[in-house]
């Protein structure tokens, strides 16, 4: 294998626990600087795979590089993986100042995150007496302790509110801006249709896609429904060519660039057809998602 | 190194369960050591310690008296001591923010190590000045000579009860590692701790001859032989004179290495999920 720099890079990395197959020879490429959406079903192996770039869990075979290194080293990196977890019984700010000793990074940097997330406030009170939001902001502070070049963040807005989700996108976008590379774990689809430059889509331990947003999303479209459909169809054929145009639920799909709707709509019109809806369409993530892993969008 | 020392230190310190223990250790050391059998002496009532009389009772006896209790009941205390420190790590899922930190397990375990022995030695020298203050009220209520134990001997007690403080204390980590958690670790090392080693020595010993040889290789056995050898009651529960002082001292200083290094390689080793 050749030398890997990159932020995170995996070469046919697997983990099998007993007969389960949990991540079945992966590549995966994090650029640096890029915000890197890594999706995937439940039980797709996500999890077991920032576990393994981080070094909780060994692969059982494959290699993992971050910034060239393996995962013994994990300098500049800051990680929170399946949920916050903390020492109860001491204050958000003495976990943070134990969690310090253990990255060996000053205390004052434990002032700097907990103002960075917003809880200074509370920052003497127990972290028992947290609610899940506090909790989830504290986790993330100390993955920013080390004031990482890369943080993995695994689930980020779980247990947010509306409120506090915003307040996680924005400071996912100021780590990107800051030139941070940030590789974010979700299963919102639109948090990561938002936030992130490329994605990487994880199915039964493999990576069946890995593209830019708009890449996966594809093309946009023309959506017509029109009376009567037949003649419609005729003439789009004779317009577009046989294969842009589909007959589905009553209507047509266009596969042609949304600029020549006022074309497409006046050949229509002008062959006495009743145009009653003409609109671009787009795929969301969510449905390349779904077409990918096969899965339904029913829900 | 020494960071980590200072992040378990401040997990340690500031944890309610530790101070629990430590008042716990103290009571019960203060109140059947002393305040029981000079409450029997008093009341002439007898007991267990009956025949040893006020003698027992005396500064001099400071050493014995304070480590006496160290091969069972202080040490199940110390044992739970250990698997909180690393059990309760599991219990959280803490490990995972330490290690995400500082990904070199031996380092971080190491420092865990160090602190749950430094704070056995700081219990056992608790019980020692818990009990030097009990000891000398009694020598003066009874109006008899505080002589105290020369500084070796001091030495010698303190550092022989760290020895076995910290055998215990390594293996109640070694069983949080183990078996991952709390519950079950503290459960089983209590049951072996209180219960099986006082049925290999009250019933299976006596009946077969390699129960009584296997004794002389056991941790416990060989912590209650070295307190023996340094004036611990022989009426105290699992304080009984198997093998001589010197080879108690090795074999329980041998357990101590062998729980760190099970404790570490299983940690190494094992993932963190």
């Amino acid at each position: 294998m050749g030398r890997m720099t990159a932020p995170v890079e995996t070469r046919r990395l697997t983990k099998r626990f007993g007969t389960a197959t949990a991540v079945d020879s992966l590549d995966l490429t994090v650029r640096a600087g890029e915000v890197y959406g890594f999706l995937g079903p439940n039980g797709a192996g996500k999890t077991t795979t920032l576990r393994m770039l981080l070094g909780l869990v060994r692969p059982t075979s494959g290699e993992v590089r971050l910034f060239g290194l393996p995962p013994g080293r994990l300098d500049g990196v800051g990680a929170l993986i399946e949920g916050p977890a903390f020492y109860p019984y001491l204050s958000g700010r003495d976990n943070l100042r134990v969690t310090a000793h253990h990255a060996g990074v000053p205390a004052a940097r434990v002032a700097a995150v907990l103002d960075q997330v917003e809880l200074t406030g509370r920052a003497r009170d127990r972290y028992a007496t947290y609610s899940l939001g506090m909790k989830q902001r504290l986790g993330v502070a100390a993955a920013l302790l080390k004031d990482p070049r890369l943080v993995v963040l695994d689930e980020p807005t779980n247990g947010l509110d509306p409120a506090g989700m915003a307040d996680m996108r924005l400071l996912v976008r100021r780590l990107g801006a800051a030139g941070c590379t940030v590789l974010l774990s979700s299963h919102l689809m639109t948090e990561v249709q938002e936030l992130c430059d490329r994605v990487g889509i994880l199915a039964g331990g493999r990576l069946v896609a890995e593209s830019t947003v708009a890449e996966l999303r594809g093309d946009r479209t023309l959506r017509l429904v029109a009376t009567p459909l037949d003649a419609a169809a005729a003439r789009a054929r004779a317009l577009l060519g046989t294969d842009a145009v589909r007959v589905t639920d009553g209507g047509l799909d266009l596969a042609v660039a949304p600029d020549r709707a006022a074309e497409v709509n006046a050949a229509l019109v002008g062959a006495g057809i009743a145009v009653s809806e003409l609109r671009t369409e787009e795929r969301s993530l969510e449905q390349a998602f779904f077409a990918l892993t096969g899965g339904n969008t029913d829900d | 190194m020494t960071d980590h020392i200072r992040a378990e230190t401040l997990k340690l310190v500031r944890r309610p369960a530790t101070w629990a223990l430590l008042a716990i250790a103290l009571t019960l050391s203060v109140t059947f050591t002393y305040l029981i059998p000079y409450a029997g002496y008093a009341g002439g009532t007898g007991g267990p310690r009956a025949d040893r009389g006020l003698d027992a009772l005396l500064p001099d006896r400071l050493v014995g008296n304070s480590i006496g209790g160290l091969p069972v009941f202080l040490g199940s205390l110390m044992l739970i001591l250990g698997v909180l420190s690393a059990g309760g790590e599991y219990a959280w899922g803490t490990w995972k923010t330490v290690l995400t930190q500082d990904p070199a397990r031996l380092r971080v375990y190491a420092a865990k190590l160090v602190t749950v022995c430094l704070a056995a030695l700081a219990g056992v020298v608790a019980v020692f000045a818990a009990g030097a203050p009990a000891s000398l009220i009694i020598a003066l209520t009874e109006d008899r000579a505080a002589d105290w134990p020369g500084v070796t001997d001091l030495a010698t007690g303190v550092g022989a009860g760290w020895l076995i403080a910290a055998m215990w204390t390594v293996l109640g980590t070694l069983l949080g590692i183990a078996l991952r958690g709390v519950a079950l670790p503290v459960g089983l090392g209590l049951v072996w701790l209180l219960a099986v080693q006082n049925l290999l020595a009250l019933i299976a010993a006596p009946l077969l001859d390699w129960v009584a040889r296997a004794q002389q290789g056991l941790p416990g056995p060989n912590a209650g032989s070295l307190v023996a050898a340094l004036g611990a009651g022989a009426d105290t529960p699992g304080v009984q004179a198997v093998v001589g002082g010197g080879q108690a001292a090795a074999v329980v200083a041998a357990y101590l290495l062998v729980f760190a290094a099970l404790g570490g390689a299983l940690l190494r080793r094992r993932d963190i999920l």
